[in-house]
Parts: C-alpha cells; structure tokens; sequence
C-alpha cells in the first residue's frame, strides 16, 4: 500500500508478566476503515493508546503519518483525532466552551477558532444546544461531540475506541453514518469495538483481536471464506428437472445440499447467483427464491474461536 | 528516549481553562466565604485589642496580623489553619476528577504533554489562593488604617509583603500534597481524606506528639533531671522533629518576620544575649536571616511534593 498512515509492526506492551499486546503488525491506508475486533480487554485499548504515544511500547515499531508517536508524540496528536471509550466532557461548561477549550489546546486563533467551532457543531446537529451545559448531554450527543472535536482538528487519522457501545440503535446509525462521511472526505478511520454486527457493515477490512494477538485480518469476506470455508451460502427455491447436478456444476460451487421441500443449499466459493439463476433457467426450471446469506463476523469469530486454531494472518 | 516539542506547549490554555473552573466555581465561594468572615472577626479582635494595650507600638499594623482577642486567635494562627484547607479543596481532585470525568485520556489526545496539564493545575491552584490572598490581605491593612488611623512605615510594608509571600509558599506545600494524593488515589474522596487526615496530624496531634517520641529516642541524663529541665539535645530534637510539620515552620517565620524583636527561633543561651538590647527590633533583612531555614523548608518541600506527584503522573496509565 502506497498511501499507508498507520504502519505498525511487531507491537508488544508487558505490564510486569502479562502481555497485553503480543507482537502484532499491521497497516492502515488513506482513507481506510479498519477496524480493531475482539472482546474487552483483548488488547484494542492498548494498542490504541500506543499510536498515540500516551503509553510506551514495550518492543516494536510504530508510524503514524511518517512520525514516532514515542518520540514526536506532539506531532502525532496534532494529526491525529481520538474518541476514548465512553468519552467525557467537562459537565459544567457548554458544549461550544468545551470545544473552545481544545481548540486553545490545539493552539488554534480566537477568531478562526469561533467560526469552526459552530461549524462543525452544526454539522454534527449540535447546532441547536451548543450553548447548553454539557451535563445534560445523552451518550449519543456525547459521541457527537467527540466527533466533532475530531473534525474541529482536521485530523487526517480518526482513532474511535468503543464508539458504538451503549447507543441506541438509530443513535448507532447516525453515528455510523457520520463515520462514512469521514471516510469520504479523505480521513483514515481506526474503529475498535467489541460489537462485531454493528461495525463490519463499515469496515474496509478488520484485524480481530484475541488475548493481545491478532487471530485474523483481511476484508470480511476473506476472513469468512478463510474460516468458514465453502465462504458463500446462497439458498434456491426452484422447482426444475435435476438441480442438483446442473447447479453443482457451476464454477464455483463447492457442493450442493438439498433442504426441506424444493429448497436447495448451494455452498460456493465466492458469489455465483447469476450464474446460479442462469443456469436453473436454462434447465428450464423456475426460479421463486435466490437469496445469498452474508458472511457474519459473529460467524467468523465464534468458528474461529471454537476451533481454536491460530492460522497466520493473512 | 528525548521527546520532541516544548513540554510547556498548551500550559496557557490549562492554566486559563482551570482558573475560570476555580474561581467560578461554587466550592471556592464557600471557601472564600469562611476566610474572609474569619479573617474579619479575628481582625476586629485584634484592634480592640490594640486600642486596649498598645497604643505606642511602633510596629501597630504587624500587631493587628500577629494579635489575638480575647479567645479568639490571632489572624496569622486563623491563617495558618485556613491556607490549608483551601489548598487541599482546590487541589484534592485535581487529577483523579479528571480520570473520573472520563476526560483525561481525551485531553491528553490533543498536543499537549502531562507536563503542561500539571503544571498549569498547579499554578492555576496556587494563583486562585493568590488572588484570595491579596484580596483578604488589602482589606486587613484597609481595616487597620480606617480604624487605627497610622499609615504603616515602609518596614512594615515590607514585612507585610513578606508575610504574604510566605503564604504563599506555605499553601504551595498543601497544594502540592492535595494533587500529589489526587494523583495517587483513584477516589477524589479518598484523596480528600488522605489530604485532610494528614493535615489534622500535623497541625493538632503532631505538636503533642514529638515530645512523647523525644522522650523514646533522647533518654534525659541526669544535669537536666537535676535542674528540673530537658537537655539541649532533647530540645534540638524536639524541634528538629516538630519542623517536619509544614504548620510548624509556618508559625516560626510568621513569629520572626511579624515580631521584629525575635531574635532566635531556637534555644538561647544567656551569654549570646549577652549586651543586646532586649526588646530593640531587628531590621527586616536580619529577620529574614534567622527565618530563611523556614522559608527554604516550605519552598522545598512544595517542590517534593510537587515532583513525587509529577514522576508518579509520568508514569500512570491514562486508561480508566
């Protein structure tokens, strides 16, 4: 990858005898979204934090857009914009007050700080309560406003730790949504949670977290054609002269399963329904169902973790 | 491993940020107002005193600081009791408040080091007691000239000024300790605890109880059971030991700088005294003199306090 912002490799933190991260690698490109995948205390936090060099890494090496966050962590967090878990606002100033307080941080001019303040405050549909004490803030709006401190840097790396947890569900999709709309202005978004469902719909590719390791990264359909094997289950309704056999010799179709009535399980390789249709249709059988079952992460993580085989990661 | 960029990067903005949080906030009305209604009764106490006692003391406006009224002590023994409980409620939760608000890790994202966090709550403490300082301090030289009506001399000026300074330094030690404990307890309770329950040893069981342990560690021999009286060494001991309590050190600069005539805050022989004029007042540079152990005592110890918390802030996880 040409266009890489994060690179890390071999990465391990000890505290004492117990490994948090486990030499671990891996990179993140402009306008990625990566996600960090596992259980609690699989190590995300962690590494999180050692991007942003608010903790030493016992060995390994990082680069965060060409700088050490160990050595030139100021020049790290000014590029980079980070969202803890459960992110915390000062209760007793208003929302556009605490905003103010980081752009000082940031080192940014009163009179360019005012103006893209509210800027991005509208934008995340703060506009209306910018001036209200931060204490009567839900998690959501909590959530919204660390995005917006994120946008208020104008950090080319987004680093959101847990950001989905403890959201409503339609919390959950503005949230994810203001998400892509980093991803399409340029931003490099490193999401970890522990919610598998809610985050692989974004997620460019993913690295899932075990005990300080990385069991698995790649896209979500690698990682479900790598575990699961067989990958693709599309599943046919179709009355037809001898299905079974014209359908099982499609390209790609690993083998073919018949289930209760006319209904048919294919298992392929990749994705084969227009092949699949073409193929029930020129046996001059008729077509009623074709629907394909998407790879789940869940899927993914419980087969792995039950085998409990460490393949290389991809 | 040197880091780049200048640890004082964003100090500014921690220390403006965490002003305006003091002086707004409800906790330092309540403080402000205990301070200035006992700074105010202890003050009229004083004046009825002096009007009753002294009128021609030279030195009239170092006796309203240092003068007691009847059962009520004297405004430097209210100070010296109230310095600390300020600085322990301003700086008790300096850290751990912040741990518990969850912002911590959030502040520290931006491109500050801990450094300026710190410092900034330090200095932005330390000038809020400043502020009250001055303030309660105008208004006791204010009170003097209306009530006594004597313009006080540029020497008590310049005690006076002293005084403030070592105010000052002296609520740095408490300052330093209540952030040093809000860095090493989690609980912003427990921290206050902690800051408190030490500050209750030192200033009330502490004084009782170094003579107990002078008595353990300096048997008295027999000239001093013979004349009725401890030792030298038992009295340099006990002194040395009631000195570790910052309240200590405190009181013997405020006696020395306050009180012209001090001339030793230890023991005196009668053959030092020997020709001096008891009673005659030092000038102020030789007051300095015999107090400068005192002063350099609470100066230092605010910088200990201050790094033990820095190294150990250093080293902390930011995760909550």
């Amino acid at each position: 990858m040409s266009d890489t912002v994060i690179e890390v490799e071999g990465l391990t933190k000890r505290y004492g005898s117990t490994v948090a991260v486990d030499n671990i690698s891996f990179s993140i490109g402009r306008g990625e979204i990566f996600g960090l995948l596992g259980p609690n205390g699989a190590g995300k936090t962690t590494t999180i934090l050692m991007l942003l060099g608010l903790s030493e890494p016992s060995s390994g090496k990082v680069d965060v857009l060409g700088y050490d966050p160990g050595r030139q962590p100021l020049a790290v967090k000014r590029r980079v914009g980070y969202m803890p878990d459960a992110v915390g606002f000062y209760d007793n100033l208003t929302a556009r007050e605490n905003l103010r307080y980081t752009a000082r941080l940031l080192g940014m001019a009163r009179k360019d700080a005012e103006p893209a303040i509210e800027r991005v405050l509208s934008r995340l549909g703060l506009g209306d309560v910018m001036d209200r004490n931060v204490a009567g803030f839900s998690r959501g709006m909590r959530q919204r406003l660390g995005l917006a401190e994120i946008l208020l840097k104008g950090a080319e790396i987004a680093i959101l730790d847990e950001p989905t947890s403890g959201l409503d569900p339609q919390a959950t999709s503005e949230l994810l949504d203001m998400i892509r709309q980093l991803k399409a202005e340029g931003v490099a978004v490193l999401i970890s949670s522990h919610l598998l469902e809610r985050v692989q719909s974004i997620c460019d590719r993913v690295a899932l977290f075990q005990k300080g390791r990385i069991a698995l990264i790649g896209t979500v359909e690698e990682l479900a054609r790598q575990v699961l094997g067989g990958g693709f289950v599309i599943e046919v309704e179709a009355d037809g002269v001898e299905l079974n056999n014209r359908l099982a010799a499609v390209p790609g179709v690993v083998r073919v399963e018949q289930a209760a009535g006319s209904r048919l399980l294919v298992h392929a390789d990749r994705d084969v329904r227009p092949n699949v249709a073409a193929a029930i249709v020129a046996a001059g059988g008729q077509l009623r169902r074709l629907s394909i079952e998407e790879p789940s992460l869940e899927a993914v993580y419980t087969r792995h973790f039950e085998q409990g085989s460490v393949p290389n990661a991809a | 491993m040197r880091r780049e960029g200048s640890p004082w990067q964003g100090l500014g903005a921690v220390f403006l940020k965490e002003l305006s949080d003091h002086l707004s906030s409800p906790r330092m009305r309540v403080l402000e107002l205990l301070v200035v209604v006992t700074g105010a009764v202890a003050i009229y106490g004083a004046i009825q005193q002096i009007r009753a006692v002294s009128a021609e003391d030279p030195f009239l406006l170092l006796k309203l600081f240092s003068l007691g009224g009847g059962s009520m002590p004297s405004f430097t023994g209210l100070i010296g009791f109230l310095i600390p409980l300020v600085a322990i409620g301003l700086g008790f939760d300096a850290i751990n408040g912040e741990y518990n608000r969850r912002t911590l890790s959030r502040i520290l994202s931006q491109p500050i080091y801990r450094d300026a966090l710190l410092v900034g709550k330090f200095l932005a403490g330390l000038a809020t007691i400043a502020i009250s300082l001055v303030s309660l301090w105008l208004l006791v030289i204010g009170l003097g000239l209306f009530f006594l009506g004597i313009p006080p001399s540029t020497e008590e000026a310049a005690r006076a000024l002293v005084f403030l300074l070592v105010a000052l330094a002296y609520a740095g030690v408490w300052l330093a300790l209540a952030m040093l404990f809000s860095i090493l307890f989690r609980s912003a309770a427990t921290a206050a605890l902690a800051a408190l329950g030490l500050w209750l040893f030192l200033t009330l069981l502490w004084p009782a109880l170094a003579p107990m342990l002078v008595q353990i560690f300096v048997p008295p021999d027999p000239v001093s059971i013979l004349l009725g009286q401890p030792s030298l060494a038992a009295i340099e001991w006990q002194q040395a030991l009631s000195r570790l309590s910052p309240n200590q050190l405190f009181g013997e600069v405020v006696v020395a700088i306050l009180r012209p005539d001090t001339r030793s805050l230890g023991p005196v022989f009668m053959n030092q005294l020997q020709s001096a004029i008891i009673g005659a007042p030092l000038p102020l540079g030789q007051s300095l003199i015999i107090a400068w152990p005192q002063i350099t005592g609470l100066v230092a110890s605010t910088i200990v306090l201050f790094t033990m918390g820095y190294v150990v802030f250093q080293r902390q996880e930011v995760r909550a």
